[in-house]
């Protein structure tokens, strides 16, 4: 059940030196693949060579969150020996990054050698515009878009990784995309994980005050780098029926929001 | 809304009726707004601000390390001052210790100024089936107790209430003082809470204040207010009473220094709050007035079991409200659902701590871990971490429903077999993506009913990532 052999790995992308181990998030797996291939692109396209190993479902939170410590550990070790191989690892998620850099060493403070491993890969695993910005030093990107965009952050990646200005960082070299920054931008969307359908009426009332916040803006657009908030505050944009179109921010700067925002009906291709 | 309505039922109950309560949803966004940018602008005013915190984190785990000396050092200084120290293990007996001095100083009037201690033992309660009057001398706490309800905030009682519920209210009460207009505006409805007040001020028998502080070197307790209330409740009646927790005690008044600095910016973005009163004892011989006995009630309930273990952070908390007042959750539903004496994040921690894992399920459960509150704690409490070691707990303990658990174990199960559970999601997505196609959305979810309520779910792709991924790399190969 443990395949951290890698054998699956045998994608050939050019001789950059970083190699990046891939790790998609099981929500970008399940419901907006489009995301991981922006992302990849936006990797490849700034010299790293990018394995996405086979071996990974998800990072582990619902679990760690509601308190199975057991199986928190079972799914970190996993996820760890799959990744330790790579220079890097990069998750286009400030979430699932938080988790594995923050909380997977604590989930080992009685063991040792898995302590060491955790703290290893916590070194080396960074959020996607994080790595871009700070490891890369990336300050060109290859894309246009067309319009006001307004950015969230989401939880995890500002205060536990310290995303803020990175992603407006990169944003700001998209041609033709203006920012308009909403109130409480920093303040949950209600998505947290679980807890949106274990307390909906709470969760509901987040979303909605920062739907208002984004609508304040103007905005055509808005923007994140957390695919878990962005189907959250999209469901309850579309339910509304509110213009604003939603993408996650690696969509927009891999030039590859011509398509349909997130929860918008499919083009025809 | 009253006590027994806003405070009664099922934390989801009270939630419900919090979301939907008009008047509190107009004062709670009122209000955040105001705490949260006092809070930023005086703690930008000062460059050593997170400094001053770090600091004042040093100065509560140092004496949280050596609690039992400086307990012991506080009592003997107080002993040594006049007054006398009453050690309470649990809220019932402070409460009842408290009503015995009360009764035993022939009291029929009693003043106090506001303290969650004396919240948190049900001290009112227990004085009032004593046959004795009370009457909360705190504007904030004085208009919840004309309401009959409880604090819903543990600095700002009532902030969940509109300026018009509290001009109704002082009418209603007031009339028969011979208040006979309605007031509306703030200096109006302050001017005439200080002429009720006042006359119960001097006519009290005994005074009951909590405490922010006690300083061991002194023997010194200290409140902070911001109307003086505090000053008049200790010192015009013939007994004071202290009462506080056993974490509140800090060593020295270099040390009050250093936290005083942190609480105001923090509670109110104020640099010093109005007044900070210092009590260490009796009246002496030469002072014109004062109380004639003062009292210390230390109440541990809870506390010292708390020391050992991994909450003891938790012992840190200066009860400033800052986590309450940057908790996008408790801005949405306001003190009450929290059903108990504190709410907020601080208030999910402390609660199951304080009554029991089993009856305070939701707590720890109703928040997003988004993770504000640790950032602004300014004795940087990790309370989301203490939250999710909640969570272990009514793990460990089973507490959680069985259908959760058996989804979670199937979950598990899954996602650590990552191959089995590729081939387990393909036709799950793709059934999705089929019934959301046409329009992007799925308006209705299996066992995601509190998601399709409210939002849209949008609609997944036909093939995950993986499988897309995979068939890319075959067709580079």
């Amino acid at each position: 059940m443990d395949d951290s052999s890698g054998r699956e790995d045998n994608l050939d992308t050019n001789s950059a030196p970083a190699t990046v181990g891939f790790f998609v998030t099981c929500v970008v797996d399940l419901l907006r693949p489009a995301v991981g291939f922006a992302a990849i692109r936006l990797l490849e396209d700034a010299g790293c060579r990018v394995i996405v190993p086979r071996s990974q479902a998800c990072c582990g939170q619902p679990a760690y969150n509601s308190g199975d410590e057991w199986t928190s550990i079972g799914i970190a070790r996993q996820v760890i020996a799959v990744f330790e191989r790579f220079d890097y690892v990069v998750v286009p998620s400030g979430s699932c990054a938080g988790m594995i850099r923050e909380h997977y060493p604590r989930l080992f403070a009685a063991d040792l050698e898995w302590l060491e491993r955790a703290c290893r890969l916590a070194t080396k695993t960074f959020e996607l515009t994080q790595f871009l910005v700070e490891v890369l030093k990336v300050e060109k990107v290859d894309s246009a878009f067309k319009g006001t965009c307004t950015y969230h952050d989401s939880c995890s990646g500002l205060r536990e990784l310290g995303v803020r200005e990175q992603p407006r960082k990169l944003l700001s070299a998209v041609a033709g995309l203006e920012l308009e920054e909403m109130k409480e931008a920093d303040t949950c969307c209600g998505f947290g994980g679980l807890f949106c359908v274990k307390y909906p009426e709470i969760s509901t009332q987040m979303v909605a005050n920062k739907a208002d916040d984004a609508t304040r803006t103007g905005a055509d657009t808005l923007l994140g780098g957390d695919l878990g908030c962005l189907l959250n505050i999209a469901g309850y944009l579309r339910r509304t029926d509110s213009p604003i179109r939603v993408f996650h921010i690696a969509e927009v700067l891999a030039g590859m929001a011509d398509d349909s925002g997130i929860g918008e009906q499919e083009d025809a291709t | 809304m009253n006590r027994s309505s806003a405070a009664s039922g099922t934390f989801r109950q009270r939630m419900r009726r919090a979301l939907a309560d008009d008047g509190l949803q107009q004062a709670m966004s009122r209000a955040k707004g105001g705490f949260v940018d006092k809070r930023r602008d005086a703690a930008a005013a000062v460059p050593e601000f997170d400094q001053m915190c770090d600091a004042s984190k040093d100065i509560k785990d140092h004496v949280l390390a050596h609690l039992d000396l400086y307990l012991e050092m506080y009592e003997q200084k107080v002993l040594e001052n006049g007054g006398q120290v009453h050690w309470a293990r649990t809220g019932e007996e402070a409460s009842h210790l408290i009503a015995q001095l009360c009764k035993r100083a022939g009291a029929g009037l009693v003043t106090k100024g506001k303290s969650m201690v004396s919240e948190e033992i049900n001290l009112n309660e227990t004085l009032e089936e004593a046959g004795i009057k009370v009457i909360e001398t705190d504007l904030g706490e004085y208009i919840v107790q004309l309401a009959s309800e409880k604090p819903s905030h543990i600095i700002a009682p009532a902030v969940h209430k509109t300026r018009d519920q509290i001009t109704e209210l002082f009418y209603r009460h007031h009339r028969p003082l011979g208040y006979h207009e309605r007031v509306t505006e703030r200096k109006e409805i302050v001017s005439e809470a200080r002429s009720v007040l006042r006359e119960r001020f001097v006519s009290a028998d005994v005074g009951i204040t909590g405490a922010n502080f006690l300083v061991a070197e002194t023997g010194s307790s200290v409140i902070v207010t911001n109307e003086g209330n505090g000053d008049l409740t200790s010192c015009l009646p013939r007994m004071q009473i202290v009462v506080a927790g056993i974490e509140k005690l800090i060593p020295s008044l270099e040390d009050l220094s250093a936290l005083l600095r942190v609480l105001a910016r923090s509670a109110t973005g104020q640099e010093m709050s109005a007044y900070t009163s210092l009590y260490s004892g009796p009246r002496r011989d030469e002072d014109p007035e004062g109380p004639e006995e003062y009292h210390v009630v230390l109440l541990d309930n809870g506390r010292s079991g708390m020391l050992g273990g991994v909450y003891r952070s938790m012992l840190r908390c200066i009860r400033c409200g800052a986590c309450l007042n940057h908790c996008p959750v408790y801005t949405a539903i306001g003190g009450h659902a929290y059903g108990w004496v504190y709410p907020g994040p601080m208030g999910s921690v402390l609660t199951p701590l304080m009554r029991g894992f089993d009856t305070e399920f939701d707590l720890p459960n109703a928040c997003t871990l988004n993770g504000v509150c640790k950032t602004i704690c300014p004795v940087k409490i990790p309370l989301p971490d203490l939250l999710r070691q909640h969570r272990v707990e009514q793990h460990r303990r089973k507490l959680t429903s069985s259908a959760s658990r058996v989804l979670l174990a199937i979950w598990a199960y899954l996602v650590r077999r990552p191959r089995f559970y590729q081939a387990v999601v393909a036709l799950p997505v793709w059934l999705l993506h089929r019934l959301g196609r046409e329009r992007g959305v799925l308006k209705r979810l299996p066992l995601a009913a509190g998601w399709t309520r409210s939002r849209d779910f949008p609609s997944p792709a036909a093939r995950t990532f993986q499988r897309q991924w995979r068939e890319k790399i075959r067709s580079r190969e």
